[in-house]
């Protein structure tokens, strides 16, 4: 196979992956003035924040569900005579496991006509600080966003979809709640308010509004308790509103009890979402033709700013210096070496540790090259694909089943986002529905997502969906979209945590650089 | 556009404040020059659409720029074709938009496109996408809104499309006043036509309340729900038509029948110098609201006595000189030789012929028909009277609840009701109503305090009071008097910068309390399940006392109510005191007397110890003719510089002001009498013989000397007697 030879061979950074963790670091370094080479083995864009078709879809995640074999191509170690480096070799490990994909189909889907989502983040709220962060960093120019138009909650005792009233207008108009609990939940968002309000004052306790520290530091679970809330109101707040994970009502099972604290911003974050945008009048935002555009948008912005990309490009050795360990340059499947002071790595390579001849953990401590690494747990993801809408005239919504509310083990909620043709990700008359679920093991996940999919879709029992609607009289039933195409995998969870370049500014005339964690934080929200 | 904090001009913005002032006046005076040489031409407007689009409030150069669309449509272009007159009027159009884009709130840009639209030129469709616009910044602008009215007129847009809008607007968010008081708006018209699908009248109202209890549920605190849920049960409360609720002489009350035991016995008539002096009777009319076109050919009489016909009709009120709620007209006293024992019947009719109108333009449609008993001239009792002096003391007053069979006759005058027609089952929507919205009121407060939640259980409760005891007087113990009265006190405490208007509405209840409960307990009515009326203190028997001061022969047995020291800030229930000749009002928190001019017969009134801050806050008495005694001692009458009253009251430019009057007549010493002209234009038609003053700031030596000169049969000036 003939290489280009890349020139020239040294960089201020190295970036090996086109992710959108990757390609932010890309697009800032590169904002900063920093020679930036950014690389790709797949030929094209996004990495694991890409939408694909269908068919690349499931074909990318069964090959990233296996150990790959060692390249032919890597040489071993040692390197020639009287180089003053090693090379030491980078092993790539699977993100994804228990892919699963059935087919209900009797026509084949037009595989070209999807942009899946591979992984996360599905939706942003308006007013997060990565949607600020596109806009100040240039990068919204090149996509476009459209609203989620509305929320719902898995009502456990109806089986039915119940409407989430995220704002003062939606609990006006709710038609489900009584007048009582539009008056308890409308309290508690103007308690929200007056305590933030009051923050904002100079005033120490802000008129008695503010939230002493006591509480905030207590469970929010706790705290909407005090406030003598429904379950069902209680259910709404924590989980389509305030978004949390788990069971926050069973503490001793809770890895992640939200602090009331963390709860009220959560809630303030979702209201200043609400009509942030004139166009957007819910709280969340999706882009159009899939969240691919997201890194694609970040690359063409670093891009723009002279970063070098070479897709189709493997990394197979990172080269270290013989004498210290420390970190040299990187060295590719065309056999070229080259080399850079930093390097950011992809999910999912295995920095080996420690490094032969050299003091161990060097490579890390020196902050010379950033991996993203494993954070506690797994995600369990699902695609679904239908003809129906789970609510009629409704195009793009999320749905929660909050804990407990599919069966009674259930420990964790279960969101799902369903897309419609809108938003450019499938043909027309179809939905495409992204479920998603933190989970301890494959097993939990699995079961997370398929009580979901039975609760919310009709599944064909055979390979022919006609056989089985003839089967269903019952009304309930009929009504449920109708499943054509599934898919369930597992996803390591993935965090950056280190900041690089901590003297400089994060795009020029944007806020910290901590925003890279904030932005990671997002790659699990959905 | 609310809650914009005002922030102080920095430096930088001052310079090109002064700047943009500058380039301002220039053109300004550009444009005087134009205006005055009444030149229109194109440069002349031109510089007036630079001058509105840069101060868009300039009346003058609004009203300029008609002056010249007038001027040029004059001109021989305009016989020419339509192409001229259009582009005329496009061009008002476009500086109009010009002038709104800078503010979207002129009052003088929406005024001037609404001259032009209403001209028939000019195309209305691009208006309605000018609105959305608007309407979008800013959707509570009520400059839009009305704007909007004024369209949908124009353009016949069907008010069913325009209710949803509303909707569609309040869905959006509800806290918006003028989305509100439009749907009151629409929604009056399509009730009134009853158009397709908004009959019946109570279907939609039900669907309303639930509509708008969305809102005050959601967010008590926001008042916006609240104002159209106070129309809403306006709509359920309000009796279409005005009726006859008292009047003087009582319906069907026989002076001269020993079983109505006789008023004079009891005191009613112990002194009577009205009809007496005068030689004539007052009748007064009591409707449940303000109403015009009494007079002689609406109001028809029937007597065995050949009574004057052709009578005049005073509507009794202040500020109103076509309508009032009280009508006063005076009966001839025949003499002795009709063969009556002590009073003669006059049939009193109203409604037989059209002419009586409320205020709000609806026809009284009752044919009532009442029965007066004119009590007779009693020569020897007229005669030879001489007034002492009152004295407001305790131990020259005896209550009157000791007295056993006066009390039986005070209250069988206080039952009497003017009987109507009614049918039982036609509150009863209206009465359910008023039910569930206080059911839900109270659910919401026993949850929430919220100021505005009680005060409209308040009003709730006292309208659904009124409707039971307007259904059946017997349902007197369903009214919480006592849950109102407690909501007020309440409200004074948590809202203090209104805290006078709940004291008026407290005052009012507490009033309406007393006399509906006095009526109620000589109806026998059981109070076991009432603890609030245990004691008849409750009842107007324990404010009525009889007048016996032992030096004076003619006053004596007079009855009196004596409701001082009771907080009153407002007085109401007058219709039931219409026949009441002393009233002590001393040591209350009165600050205005309005509804007093109701009572005819008033001789004596004592207004003493209360915050009478001006003369013209006593104005209703000018129409009381019988007015004797006056005690105004202790009020604060000249303390306030600036009285704010006046403006609404008699003043020397006001058309009231009589022309024989001569005010040079009453100089004292260099001041001219306009010093008091509110003084003046008050005693002047009051006669009194006493008169207590003391305790004001404006009663000084110089300002009593011109009481003396002003009120020639006074006879006590605060205890001193008067030579």
């Amino acid at each position: 196979m003939e290489e280009a030879i890349i020139q020239p061979a040294a960089f201020d950074l190295i970036v090996v992956g086109t992710g959108l963790l990757e390609s932010v670091i890309a697009a800032a370094a590169s904002s900063s003035g920093k020679t930036v080479l950014h690389l790709d083995p797949n030929p094209f864009y996004g990495g694991h924040f890409s939408s694909l078709p269908l068919h690349d879809l499931t074909s990318f995640l069964a090959s990233q569900s296996q150990f790959q074999p060692s390249d032919p191509r890597c040489p071993s170690s040692p390197q020639p005579e009287g180089s003053d480096h090693t090379s030491v070799h980078l092993a790539t490990r699977p993100l994804y496991s228990a892919l699963n994909v059935t087919s209900y189909s009797a026509e084949p889907l037009e595989s070209r006509k999807f942009n899946l989502d591979l992984t996360g983040p599905r939706v942003f709220f308006c007013a997060d600080s990565a949607v600020d962060l596109m806009l100040k960093s240039g990068t919204s120019r090149y996509m476009e966003f459209k609203n989620v138009d509305a929320s719902f909650v898995f009502d456990k005792n109806s089986g039915g979809l119940a409407s989430v009233p995220d704002s003062r207008s939606a609990i006006f108009k709710d038609t489900s709640l009584s007048y009582r609990e539009k008056n308890q939940l409308m309290s508690v968002f103007k308690l929200v308010q007056g305590h933030f309000e009051a923050a904002g004052s100079a005033d120490s306790d802000g008129g008695g509004r503010r939230i002493s520290r006591e509480d905030l530091e207590r469970p929010f679970a706790e705290f909407l308790n005090r406030m003598q809330l429904p379950q069902k109101i209680k259910s709404i707040i924590l989980y389509a509103i305030a978004m949390a994970d788990y069971d926050q009502d069973d503490l001793e099972a809770c890895k992640d009890a939200l602090k009331t604290e963390d709860g009220l911003d959560r809630l303030a974050l979702y209201h200043s979402s609400v009509g942030r945008f004139p166009t957007a009048l819910g709280a969340l935002l999706y882009p159009l033709y899939g969240q691919g555009e997201l890194p694609q948008a970040f690359c063409r912005r670093a891009a723009v700013k002279g970063c070098l990309y070479v897709l189709r490009m493997p990394v197979l050795a990172i080269l270290a210096d013989k004498d210290t360990g420390s970190y040299k340059g990187v060295k590719l499947a065309s056999g070229q070496e080259l080399f850079s002071h930093r390097l950011v790595l992809d999910p999912s390579f295995k920095v080996p540790l420690p490094l032969a001849n050299s003091p161990p953990a060097s490579l890390q401590d020196s902050s010379h090259v950033v991996g993203l690494r494993d954070v506690q747990g797994k995600v369990a993801r699902g695609i679904c694909i239908t003809k129906s809408s789970l609510k009629p005239n409704v195009s793009n919504c999320l749905v929660i089943c909050p804990p407990r509310s599919l069966y009674p083990e259930q420990v964790m909620a279960i969101r799902v986002l369903q897309i419609g043709t809108n938003l450019a990700v499938c043909p027309s008359g179809m939905f495409v529905f992204y479920l998603s679920a933190l989970c301890e093991d494959a097993v939990e996940g699995k079961q997370l997502l398929e009580t979901a999919i039975s609760s919310l879709f009709s599944v064909p029992t055979s390979g022919s969906p006609e056989d089985t609607s003839a089967g269903q009289s019952e009304n309930t039933e009929a009504l449920k979209p109708m499943l054509l195409w599934g898919a369930l995998y597992i996803q390591e969870l993935t965090m950056l945590f280190q900041k690089m370049y901590p003297d400089e500014e994060f795009f020029p005339n944007t806020a910290s650089s901590d925003q890279i964690e904030d932005d990671s934080g997002l790659d699990h929200e959905t | 556009m609310h809650g914009r904090p005002r922030k102080a001009p920095t430096p930088e913005e001052q310079r090109g404040l002064a700047e943009k002032a500058a380039k301002l006046r220039s053109l300004q005076s550009q444009f005087l020059q134009n205006h005055h040489g009444k030149i229109y031409t194109k440069e002349a407007l031109e510089i007036t659409a630079k001058l509105l689009e840069a101060n868009p409030e300039h009346y003058t150069a609004w009203n300029y720029r008609k002056l010249a669309v007038e001027h040029n449509l004059g001109r021989p272009e305009a016989a020419a074709g339509s192409d001229f007159i259009d582009s005329v009027f496009a061009e008002e159009l476009r500086v109009a938009e010009s002038a709104l884009k800078r503010n979207y709130k002129s009052y003088g840009a929406w005024h001037h496109r609404k001259w032009v639209l209403s001209k028939g030129h000019s195309s209305t469709d691009r208006e309605m996408r000018l609105l959305n616009l608007y309407q979008r910044q800013d959707t509570r602008n009520f400059h839009t809104w009305n704007y909007r009215r004024f369209i949908t007129a124009l353009k016949s847009i069907p008010a069913e499309q325009e209710l949803q809008f509303t909707t569609d607007m309040i869905n959006e968010n509800f806290s918006n006043y003028s989305a509100w008081h439009n749907r009151s708006v629409l929604l009056s018209h399509l009730l009134e036509e009853k158009a397709q699908g908004y009959f019946p009248k109570e279907k939609i109202l039900s669907e309303e309340y639930e509509f708008v209890r969305n809102a005050l549920f959601t967010d008590p605190d926001d008042q916006s729900g609240w104002f159209y849920h106070l129309w809403l049960v306006d709509q359920t409360v309000k009796v279409d038509a005005p009726m006859l609720v008292s009047s003087w002489p009582p319906h069907d009350y026989d002076f001269s029948n020993p079983k109505d035991c006789t008023l004079d016995d009891c005191g009613f008539f112990s002194y009577t110098a009205f009809k007496y002096n005068t030689g004539k009777f007052p009748l007064v009319l009591y409707f449940s609201e303000a109403v015009e076109g009494i007079n002689a050919s609406t109001v028809t009489f029937e007597a065995e006595y050949d009574i004057d016909t052709n009578l005049t009709w005073t509507p009794l009120s202040t500020y109103n000189s076509v309508s009032a709620q009280a009508w006063v007209t005076h009966l001839n006293i025949p003499d002795r030789k009709i063969n009556f024992p002590k009073a003669y019947p006059v049939k009193v009719s109203l409604g037989h012929s059209q002419g009586i109108i409320s205020s709000s333009g609806i026809p009284y449609s009752h044919r009532s028909c009442i029965t007066v008993y004119i009590p007779l001239h009693d020569s020897q009792k007229a005669e030879g009277q001489k007034l002492e002096r009152i004295l407001w003391t305790d131990e020259n007053f005896c209550n009157l609840e000791t007295l056993c069979q006066k009390s039986n006759s005070l209250n069988s005058v206080l039952q009497l009701r003017i009987k109507e027609e009614i049918d039982p089952t036609a509150f009863k929507w209206n009465v359910e109503t008023i039910a569930n919205e206080i059911a839900h009121c109270r659910e919401l407060l026993s949850w929430s305090t919220c100021k505005i939640g009680k005060l409209t259980l308040a009003r709730l409760l006292m309208a659904h009071g009124a409707m039971m005891v307007f259904n059946s007087p017997d349902s007197l113990s369903m009214v919480h008097f006592a849950e109102v009265l407690e909501l007020y006190r309440s409200l004074i405490e948590l809202d203090p910068t209104h805290s006078q208007y709940y004291k008026d509405e407290y005052s009012l209840v507490f009033l309406k309390k007393v006399i509906l409960l006095s009526v109620n307990y000589s109806c026998g009515v059981g109070w076991g399940e009432a603890p609030l009326v245990a004691s008849s203190i409750e009842s107007v028997l324990g404010y009525c006392h009889q007048y016996s001061d032992s030096t004076s022969l003619s006053t004596s047995g007079c009855l009196c109510l004596r409701l001082s020291n009771l907080s009153l800030s407002r007085i109401g229930s007058v219709e039931k005191f219409l026949w009441l000749q002393m009233l002590d009002l001393s040591h209350n928190q009165l600050r205005s007397i309005e509804g007093l001019e109701a009572m005819q017969l008033l001789s004596f009134l004592n207004l003493s110890n209360n915050k009478i801050g001006s003369f013209t806050a006593l104005d209703p008495l000018r129409l009381l003719k019988s007015l004797e005694v006056l005690d105004i001692s202790y009020n604060e009458i000249g303390s306030h510089t600036v009285d704010t009253r006046r403006y609404l009251c008699t003043s020397p430019l006001s058309h009231t002001a009589r022309s024989d009057w001569n005010f040079e007549e009453f100089r004292i010493c260099n001041d001219s009498v306009t010093n008091y002209w509110e003084a003046f234009s008050l005693f002047r038609e009051l006669n009194l013989i006493q008169l207590d003053i003391v305790g004001n700031a404006v009663a000084d030596d110089k300002f009593k000397s011109f009481l003396h000169k002003l009120l020639p049969g006074l006879k006590w000036l605060d205890g001193e007697v008067l030579l």
